[in-house]
């Protein structure tokens, strides 16, 4: 464990003074970073143009939710987000260099093209964290604290788990790189608005089989004090633990198969 | 000769049929999510920007099927210019017996083509099976739609064209790529249909040629039940494709002036 982390840190270090080499470019890569996740929240902004509130939701209490979610995504995304180009690892051949060297091969991916420029999207919503907290009116508890602080890291192994997965299934499918992102992304989007504009079958979805509703939905009804309105146990809303913990097993598993299955593409 | 670099452009792209299902299965997962956020906006507020509920999610689903025909996120001719002219390809680009414009334009026209046909069609198809649809009901705004599709992917062709031929003068297009890449994404009506603005960022987005993209051709689209008149809404997108397009003419003539090739 200390060997990996020491890998990853030699790795993923190397590449932040590549990216700080060219000041320039470092610095416009992170204003886009920020840009895009603000046009997001602008389009949010736009629509509460029209409407008080949006599924029940007033917009203090959706940016709590669109913060949680963009953070967890952005920590994931920085972390292991580099799965996703494992498909021109395998396509070129150099995913075989890294199962032949002295560091888990799960670190290299991770810390391959270690994007420092991603802490764009993690500054963007903590700057819509800080105004959420400073608007919304909630009842502090020492409880609704960790709550809110537990779930911001849960999301974020949630979403490493969809990117490691994501990474793995290219083992099998070359360049469907894309699926994932519909994961990633599209769960990011997706928890961006409160579930109560969405059927309650895409909620089920995303409670049970993406649990992506840990990321920051039922931990935020909690932090906000509002009854599910799917009337699920209250105990989800402090399970985002276990649905993490849950999750990270699996794509660990599946990561040893798809690494185990993995032919190279050598003659 | 140019249909003939249109058809390799359509095929090139069809190689990758993985990839075009990833991306298909992608924008159909964010078509419903964008679908229902915009149910949860008309509920509250039926006919906003003079859509209905109805109109509203065709909107968000035909959006999903144009983003990689007009190539909302860039890349395709501007990676690939940028890189014959790094590694001074570009020279050879110059002695073939076709312009370069002409070239770039015939093959992106088979790759839109392509995307239309592969990812287009299934978030659609998949769209028309979960939500109702609306669909044009006279022959002539089929015509008139396919037609406004077909001038969006030429007007987002005219500004990555423009974006790649800059790379003769900077070398790390990378800035003014993504100021195009995230214009696109907010002003073409991608993350939320134009009509929705406030006044000012309307004018804004009126004045730019991003709306050509995706607002227009959805506009030209709906216009049996909008009521809209598509003809003025061409005639835009055909004012943006002489523009863009004359520019890259006059561009590529100065370009080439300015060329030197290494070791020759």
């Amino acid at each position: 464990m200390v060997e990996a982390v020491r890998g990853f840190y030699v790795i993923a270090g190397a590449w932040i003074r590549a990216a700080l080499t060219y000041r320039t470019s470092f610095v416009i890569m992170v204003l886009v970073q920020v840009v895009i996740t603000f046009l997001d929240f602008a389009a949010i902004i736009i629509m509460f143009g029209h409407l008080d509130a949006f599924g029940g939701f007033s917009l203090p209490q959706i940016a709590l939710l669109f913060a949680m979610s963009g953070f967890a995504l952005g920590a994931a995304d920085l972390l292991v987000g580099n799965s996703e180009a494992l498909g021109r690892r395998i396509r070129d051949g150099s995913f075989d260099q890294m199962l032949v060297r002295p560091v888990p091969p799960i670190v290299q991916v991770a810390a391959d093209r270690f994007a420092i420029r991603r802490i764009g999207r993690i500054a963007q919503s903590l700057a819509v964290l800080t105004w959420a907290l400073w608007t919304v009116s909630i009842d502090w508890t020492v409880g609704r604290v960790v709550v809110l602080v537990g779930a911001m890291f849960c999301g974020a192994v949630i979403f490493c788990a969809i990117f490691v997965m994501g990474g793995a299934f290219q083992v099998f499918a070359g360049d469907a790189a894309e699926v994932s992102n519909a994961f990633t992304y599209g769960g990011n989007t997706l928890t961006q608005y409160p579930l109560t504009i969405y059927p309650t079958e895409l909620v089920k979805g995303v409670t049970f089989i993406v649990p992506i509703a840990f990321v920051n939905w039922y931990p935020g009804l909690y932090v906000l004090d509002i009854d599910d309105p799917f009337d699920l146990p209250s105990w989800f809303q402090f399970a985002s633990p276990v649905a993490a913990v849950v999750f990270v097993v699996a794509a660990a598993a599946f990561w040893r198969i798809a690494v185990r299955r993995y032919r190279s593409t050598g003659s | 000769m140019y249909a003939a670099l249109a058809v390799r452009g359509f095929r090139r792209y069809a190689t990758y049929r993985a990839a075009t299902l990833a991306g298909a299965f992608t924008n159909t997962v964010f078509g419903v999510v964008i679908a229902y956020t915009y149910i949860a906006l008309w509920e509250v507020r039926p006919s906003l920007g003079g859509y209905d509920i109805d109109q509203a999610v065709t909107f968000a689903w035909i959006a999903q099927a144009l983003i990689a025909p007009v190539a909302i996120f860039g890349g395709f001719v501007v990676d690939e210019l940028v890189e014959r002219i790094r590694t001074g390809a570009a020279a050879i680009d110059l002695h073939r017996p076709v312009s370069l414009l002409g070239l770039r334009l015939a093959e992106d026209l088979g790759r839109g083509a392509y995307h239309l046909l592969a990812r287009g069609v299934i978030p659609t198809v998949v769209g028309a099976l979960l939500f109702d649809l609306v669909w044009p009901d006279r022959i002539t705004t089929w015509v008139l739609a396919a037609l406004s599709i077909l001038m969006a992917i030429v007007v987002s062709f005219g500004l990555r064209y423009l974006l790649g031929l800059l790379a003769y003068w900077i070398i790390d297009i990378q800035g003014p790529h993504w100021i195009v890449i995230l214009s696109q994404l907010f002003f073409s009506g991608m993350m939320l249909p134009l009509v929705v603005f406030p006044d000012w960022l309307r004018l804004i987005a009126d004045l730019l040629p991003f709306r050509c993209l995706i607002q227009i051709p959805i506009d030209v689209f709906l216009s049996d039940s909008t009521g809209t008149n598509a003809a003025p809404l061409l005639g835009v997108q055909l004012l943006w494709i002489v523009i863009l397009l004359s520019a890259g003419a006059a561009l590529t003539r100065i370009a080439v002036r300015k060329v030197v090739v290494q070791g020759g």
